[in-house]
């Protein structure tokens, strides 16, 4: 993909784990392409294919929307009161150049603070990303988590 | 049990039709301890499905009643079920999660080693064992009872009680509805669902079958999420909603059975679906095709499995603590079908279940929430689970399908061997008819 640099895509990484540690939910949804999908694959199959495997999460972007709109309606008791979360987000990576995508990746760590508990999120982030007019954009954010169980976290009722 | 007998922690009270579950059955550890004792350890439980043993030499490791199990299929194809902790000086011999292609299973600890059946194959310097010492007793030791219903196996820790086909009683006509559905064997798909929840375990069999919260605490399911899909789910919502019917199966198994209604899987593959209900006719006849396919079931078998047909989930789970239950759930989908519609049953299941679905997460709050509350059970000593008491057939929205668990659990709980009436049958009448 012609003229991305590492920078833009650190920023980018950088701006969107600020987006979702805001709830700035709906622009953070913006920043995903028509055929954008997100994806967290089940933890015993961290390389499998969404169309194989059972996966934790695999929104197309109509449900990701639903998502976002579930989260921010009040409804959705499991994150209401909503979480606090924290992301710390670094060794950034291309792993992949073409055309018109750029495929990348990241460390995170994700806190995360309920109802007086603690749990930790740890994996990275492969993600495909597309340029439009506005800047990057997602075609696929892939988070794969390195967690062996979720327990005792219990539930992933927010966006990683 | 000291200071509170398990026959208080029960109110049943058919004639005025009120029942109700003292909290502390929820929180107290001593009540905990006599669980595993007299529940747990005397029941049938879920361990695996043979397609995640498909061939020789597979095997997986997991937990089952607290224990660590290693279900292998051997050179001859025949599944075993054994304890995985080596006879010798206890170290859990087998330790990876799952795989294939094993010859044997080595305890890198002092390196004896086993055949896939279990049987001792090796001991480094075997001769400095004294004459007395029983080869034959020192393989890894097999669960006491292992059976396979349909593909489905469960493990037993008493060796004595009844076997598998009469334990499952009533309940196997619905476990086969769902075993049937698609006209051909179902198999344990690849990604499994392993997470937990900080809330006792009996809250979950009440919620895996609890109709009555399903709007309330799933609202943004079947109101938000299924109308951003363009879904119709008039029959799950509103004036035209449809209910079903509550059923006790006897044993503490019970079921509550629903119409099928809408999800967005069926119109994404009508034309399938439709071949799929076709070949159910051809192979069952039309009553019984009508029985597996325009239903949808949430069939609890006791003490810790239940089998939700909608997303074709198999869902069970055991307590580390009176207040920390680990779950695991798997995907059993028909073999047949086409990657296409199988992708499509991938995302039904994760639409609703699963710790990222749109159900669970919220159901995983309130259970949570529950068990926070049980901090009150001095002062707020009941639970109450009378709905639907005094009807003919209760529905789906009544509580006569977590009546029929806890009846069965008390009865455990104080020691009575041999059935327990789980009905809700006013003991009078009981006795009137018994004369």
């Amino acid at each position: 993909m012609a003229g991305v640099t590492l920078a833009e895509i650190e920023r980018f990484f950088v701006d969107e784990a600020a987006l979702l540690d805001e709830w700035r939910l709906e622009e953070w949804l913006s920043l995903f392409a028509e055929d954008g999908r997100y994806l967290v694959p089940s933890l015993d199959q961290p390389q499998s294919d969404h169309r194989t495997a059972l996966f934790l999460i695999a929104d197309d972007r109509k449900t990701l929307a639903s998502r976002v709109r579930q989260l921010l309606s009040g409804q959705t008791w499991a994150e209401n009161p909503r979480s606090r979360t924290r992301r710390l987000v670094s060794n950034f990576r291309i792993l992949d150049e073409g055309a018109d995508s750029v495929t990348t990746t990241a460390n995170f760590a994700v806190w995360r603070f309920q109802h007086e508990a603690t749990d930790v999120y740890v994996g990275r982030y492969v993600n495909v990303l597309v340029r439009a007019d506005a800047g990057l954009m997602f075609r696929e954010r892939r988070v794969i988590l390195d967690l062996e169980t979720l327990r005792p976290h219990g539930k992933l009722s927010f966006i990683l | 049990m000291d200071q509170l007998q398990p026959q208080e922690l029960i109110i049943d009270d058919r004639e005025n039709g009120i029942f109700r579950v003292n909290r502390r059955a929820f929180t107290d550890p001593a009540i905990f301890e006599v669980e595993k004792r007299e529940v747990f350890d005397r029941s049938w439980l879920y361990a695996g499905h043979t397609s995640e043993i498909a061939k020789p030499g597979d095997f997986i490791t997991r937990r089952v009643g607290g224990r660590p199990l290693i279900l292998v299929r051997d050179r001859a194809g025949q599944p075993h079920a054994l304890l995985n902790s080596c006879p010798h000086r206890g170290n859990i011999v087998c330790r990876e999660r799952a795989g294939s292609g094993a010859q044997n299973f080595v305890c890198f600890y002092h390196a004896w080693n086993f055949d896939l059946d279990g049987s001792l194959a090796g001991v480094p310097d075997e001769a400095s064992y004294t004459p007395a010492f029983d080869r034959g007793a020192m393989g890894l030791k097999p669960v006491p009872r292992f059976e396979n219903y349909k593909g489905m196996l469960f493990v037993n820790y008493d060796r004595d009680g009844e076997d598998l086909i009469a334990y499952l009683g009533n309940a196997r006509e619905y476990l086969d509805y769902m075993l049937d559905f698609g006209g051909d064997d179902v198999e344990v798909v690849p990604g499994s669902q392993a997470y937990s929840m900080k809330a006792n375990w009996k809250l979950l069999i009440e919620n895996s079958i609890d109709g009555y919260h399903a709007v309330p605490t799933h609202y943004r399911f079947f109101v938000q999420y299924l109308n951003d899909m363009g879904a119709d789910n008039s029959a799950w919502i509103g004036q035209r909603r449809q209910f079903g019917i509550g059923l006790a199966l006897g044993g503490g198994h019970s079921v509550i059975e629903n119409p099928q209604r809408r999800t967005p899987v069926m119109s994404t593959a009508e034309d399938e679906l439709a071949q799929i209900r076709a070949r159910l006719v051809e192979r069952y006849g039309a009553e019984r095709a009508h029985r597996i396919a325009d239903f949808t079931r949430n069939l609890f078998i006791f003490p810790n499995l239940i089998l939700i047909s909608n997303w074709h989930t198999i869902r069970t789970w055991y307590p580390l603590a009176p207040d920390y239950i680990e779950i695991d759930a798997w995907a059993a989908l028909p073999r047949d079908e086409s990657p296409e519609l199988r992708q499509k049953r991938y995302e039904n299941f994760i639409s609703f279940l699963g710790p990222a679905g749109f159900g669970t997460p919220d159901d995983v709050s309130g259970l949570e929430g529950c068990q926070r509350g049980f901090a009150t059970c001095r002062e707020l000593e009941w639970s109450d689970i009378s709905r639907g008491m005094g009807k003919e057939q209760p529905s789906s929205q009544d509580e006569l399908q977590m009546r029929a668990f806890w009846r069965r659990w008390n009865a455990l709980m104080r020691g009575e061997r041999g059935p327990t009436d789980c009905s809700d049958r006013p003991h009078a009448a009981q006795r009137a008819a018994a004369e």
